[in-house]
């Protein structure tokens, strides 16, 4: 991408340096299991930061608040939970692993500062349901903001970069943001809604090079009731279909994606789309890998794909592991903690990789 | 290949670079006055057949031009060719020509 | 002789001082730039007529420079002003009888519409540049190929709150259609597309061009608002917008887009209002006393405007309102003068 002007350097946000108290993410922790535990990995021992992980908190409930399951008296009860367990924690700055979550946060505090009465009843709701009280956030980040605000210093302690080893070429990566990342505030995003940094300034800081396409900024079609509804699916896959028509010409290595549910999509609509109208959209024949940026620090610090979780991808990862030059044991991929044998998924059209008898052996 | 219980939505965008304009720059060649239509609607408005079907003689003609020739014969066809629209045209635009040309024109699509 | 200070030596401060001079009154023209002229140095042709801005400003130079009486200060530019006294940006004061404020507009800049791509993907350029262009008798991509389609895209920086311009701005409808039509010379194998939210074709000749272009130049208009830019792998850009008179998505590559961008507000506006006590409408161009009877007169005797000042506006209309500030400075100044004696003769 040769881009004339830095437009994210306009749309710049504070963000915390140390002390996060973590909110995880619904999708990211049942679909990317690795993901989450690297991030807490990087930031606590590769980083030194503090971060603290609270087993009391929970999800901030908005899937069910999107598909007009709990209303918005509840979810901002919610919200005003995890503050308060923040606060109890110690703690001042809050990092979301969703992006879902983060627009929620960014849009509660919003209505609270300009609906204050509706403040007021979220501390007596809060107040009557578990007895707790709360202090609004000193600093809200998405926790791809937080890596984004380490990236230099992750590109001082890098084990390998986003270049192909065989050519010595920039990986070509495209991004993609997630609708509530900035679309709801522009201004709470790294770069704004239309040139959004967050993800390129990674990608950029470790070598790899962004794919501007021309379906960059549309959405995956996540949309929560689309999916959720099996007779609405067709449109939500319709909306990657269009992404990944547009991207394919580009061949790029990989996608790195920063909401938990558009990772999540973009992986498994491949699949679908594969199985359906028998189309891939991968250079090798499969799929296109589909990371989320924690996988992409992961790998960047010289992690072991297996430990990232990245055997859970519908899109094998095999093929950009090979060109970033990353070790790893094919006949591991499907073994979990301490060896034991998790299962392998039936064998897809995405799938370029050979299904190494290994893992039947081992088992 | 397998059946998921929904199918992948089409795209509904008019693609310009994928559109064969052929014809309708030949219809456009042929009455000119086509193009200086201001999309009011008054033929649309006063249209015998567009009052009692789905008729809309401003949106065929527009899709024509974009190069949407899908059913465009077929939705012609529900003109009865009155001559009202030509009336009430403010751009003075030949209406009837226009329907018996894309009808000339798009009998196969 | 009375002393007027002109602010401004753009279309309607040239006129407005050449009137002035021709009824006696002695005249400083202030000009921010090194020459006077205004916008118009830096267009092409003008709407409808296609007459070169260059007669026009040619013609308004040779009056302005035969006339005695008149001092243009180039590079000049004022800080603050009352009727009787102009502050220039370097403290030095010039006393006076009256003030034309003519300081015009200034153009909108369009990499505000980030989803545009202005200074972002190459071949996204403004009408100004465009004209530019005209002038250099340089047309054509950035690559120095000759477009095979152009787009036009309306209401840049007009009629849009998102950018805090709610107002029209007039003109770059009717300059939408010229340039189409430039291009579709320069490039007759081209396809041209305009996108436009309303056509407004209020002055006279306008309608007539823009039904030309439609029916013999066979430019395409779209009604609807480009939503988005993207380049494209074959390095052209992608447009979408909505053909909202089929009620679909469109998509279409182009080689070179060409965004309308409109009048604002100049940011010195803000400044009169507070430093001067002039009025300021909503939209930040100043208000007039009213705008019927007095549309040359601020609501402070003395000071005056004239041309895009107080709204976005014409060649035309600005110099008919350079020579109608002018007449009402001569009025201020005789019924002055009337009052003055009567005092002294009591």
């Amino acid at each position: 991408m040769n881009m004339k002007r830095s437009s994210w350097t306009e749309y710049q946000k504070e963000i915390a340096d140390d002390r996060y108290y973590y909110a995880r993410s619904c999708i990211r922790q049942n679909f990317f299991p690795g993901s989450e535990k690297a991030f807490l990995n990087i930031l606590g021992k590769d980083l030194g930061r503090d971060i603290f992980d609270d087993p009391l908190h929970t999800s901030c409930t908005g899937i069910g608040y999107h598909s007009d399951i709990v209303p918005l008296e509840t979810i901002m009860t919610v919200v005003a939970r995890q503050f308060a367990l923040m606060s109890e924690a110690g703690y001042e700055n809050f990092t979301s692993s969703c992006i879902t979550s983060f627009g929620i946060y960014t849009e509660i505090l919003s209505t609270w500062e300009e609906f204050p009465e509706t403040e007021e009843r979220t501390r007596e709701n809060l107040y009557k349901a578990t007895g707790r009280e709360f202090s609004k956030p000193k600093n809200l980040a998405h926790t791809s903001d937080v890596m984004f605000h380490h990236r230099e210093q992750i590109a001082r302690q890098a084990r390998r970069r986003l270049v192909n080893v065989y050519t010595g070429e920039p990986l070509r990566v495209v991004e993609h943001i997630g609708c509530h990342y900035a679309k709801i505030f522009p201004k709470s995003g790294i770069g704004g809604s239309e040139f959004p940094y967050v993800l390129a300034g990674m990608v950029e800081a470790w070598g790899g090079e962004i794919v501007d396409y021309p379906e960059r900024r549309h959405c995956c079609g996540f949309g929560f009731r689309n999916y959720l509804v099996q007779a609405n699916r067709g449109y939500s896959v319709a909306n990657s279909h269009k992404k990944l028509e547009s991207m394919a010409p580009y061949k790029p290595d990989f996608i790195v994606c920063n909401c938990p549910g558009c990772s999540m999509f973009l992986d498994k609509w491949q699949y679908t789309i594969a199985e359906m109208e028998g189309i891939t959209y991968g250079a090798n024949g499969g799929g296109i890998p589909v990371l989320t940026y924690e996988e992409m620090a992961g790998l960047v610090l010289g992690y072991d794909p297996w430990e990232l979780g990245m055997q859970m991808h519908q899109v094998d990862v095999e093929p950009l592991l090979d060109k970033m030059g990353v070790e790893y044991d094919p006949s591991a991929k499907y073994l979990g903690r301490n060896g034991k044998y998790i299962g392998q998924p039936e064998r897809a059209l995405v799938n370029s990789c050979s299904q190494d008898t290994l893992y039947k052996i081992k088992r | 290949m397998i059946n998921f219980g929904y199918s992948i939505n089409k795209p509904r965008v008019i693609d310009i670079d994928r559109n064969n304009l052929h014809k309708s720059n030949e219809i456009l060649r042929e009455m000119p006055e086509l193009q200086a239509c201001i999309g009011c609607g008054s033929c649309t408005a006063t249209c015998t057949a567009g009052n009692l079907t789905s008729f809309n003689f401003r949106k065929v003609h527009t899709l024509v031009r974009r190069g949407e020739y899908q059913g465009a014969y077929e939705e012609m066809n529900k003109c009865m060719l009155c001559g009202k629209c030509r009336l009430v045209c403010p751009r003075g635009i030949n209406t009837r020509g226009v329907v018996m040309l894309i009808k000339r024109k798009l009998g196969d699509f | 002789m009375k002393h007027v200070i002109v602010i401004g030596g753009g279309i309607a401060g040239m006129q407005c001082a050449a009137e002035l001079a021709r009824g006696g009154i002695r005249v400083t023209v202030l000009e921010k730039q090194s020459d006077t002229g205004g916008k118009l140095r830096n267009w092409h042709k003008l709407f409808p007529s296609l007459t070169p801005a260059g007669e026009v400003l040619g013609g308004l130079n040779h009056t302005l420079r035969r006339l005695p009486n008149i001092d243009v200060r180039t590079e000049c530019e004022a800080a603050e002003l009352s009727p009787r006294r102009v502050v220039l940006a370097t403290g030095e004061e010039l006393e006076c009888d009256a003030v034309v404020v003519a300081t015009g507009f200034t153009l909108f800049d369009a990499r505000i519409k980030e989803e545009y791509g202005y200074g972002i993907y190459d071949n996204v350029i403004t009408s100004a540049d465009l004209e530019e262009m005209f002038n250099t008798g340089k047309v054509s991509t950035t690559s120095g190929a000759a477009p095979r389609r152009i787009a036009f895209l309306h209401c840049v920086g007009s009629r849009d709150e998102k950018v805090c311009q709610r107002h029209c701005s007039k003109v770059c409808c009717v300059t939408g259609v010229k340039q189409a039509m430039e291009m579709k010379e320069l490039f007759p194998a081209a396809d041209v597309f305009n996108f436009y939210m309303d056509i407004r074709m209020f002055g006279p000749g306008y309608e007539e061009m823009y039904r030309e272009a439609q029916q013999r130049c066979n430019i395409h208009f779209v009604r609807g608002r480009i939503s988005e830019v993207s380049p494209t792998i074959d390095g052209r850009l992608q447009i979408k917008a909505e053909d909202t008179l089929t009620g679909r998505p469109l998509k279409i590559g182009v080689d070179m887009l060409v965004l309308l961008i409109g009048m604002r507000a100049n940011d010195m506006n803000a400044v009169l209002e507070q430093r001067c006590g002039l009025e300021r409408q909503t939209s930040g161009f100043m208000r007039p006393r009213d705008q019927f009877l007095h549309n040359t007169e601020s609501n402070v005797a003395g000071i005056f405007y004239a041309g895009a000042v107080t709204a976005p506006k014409s060649v035309g209309e600005s110099l008919n309102e350079g020579t109608a500030a002018a007449r009402g400075v001569i009025e201020y100044l005789a019924a002055k003068e009337c009052t003055d004696n009567s005092t002294i003769d009591e």
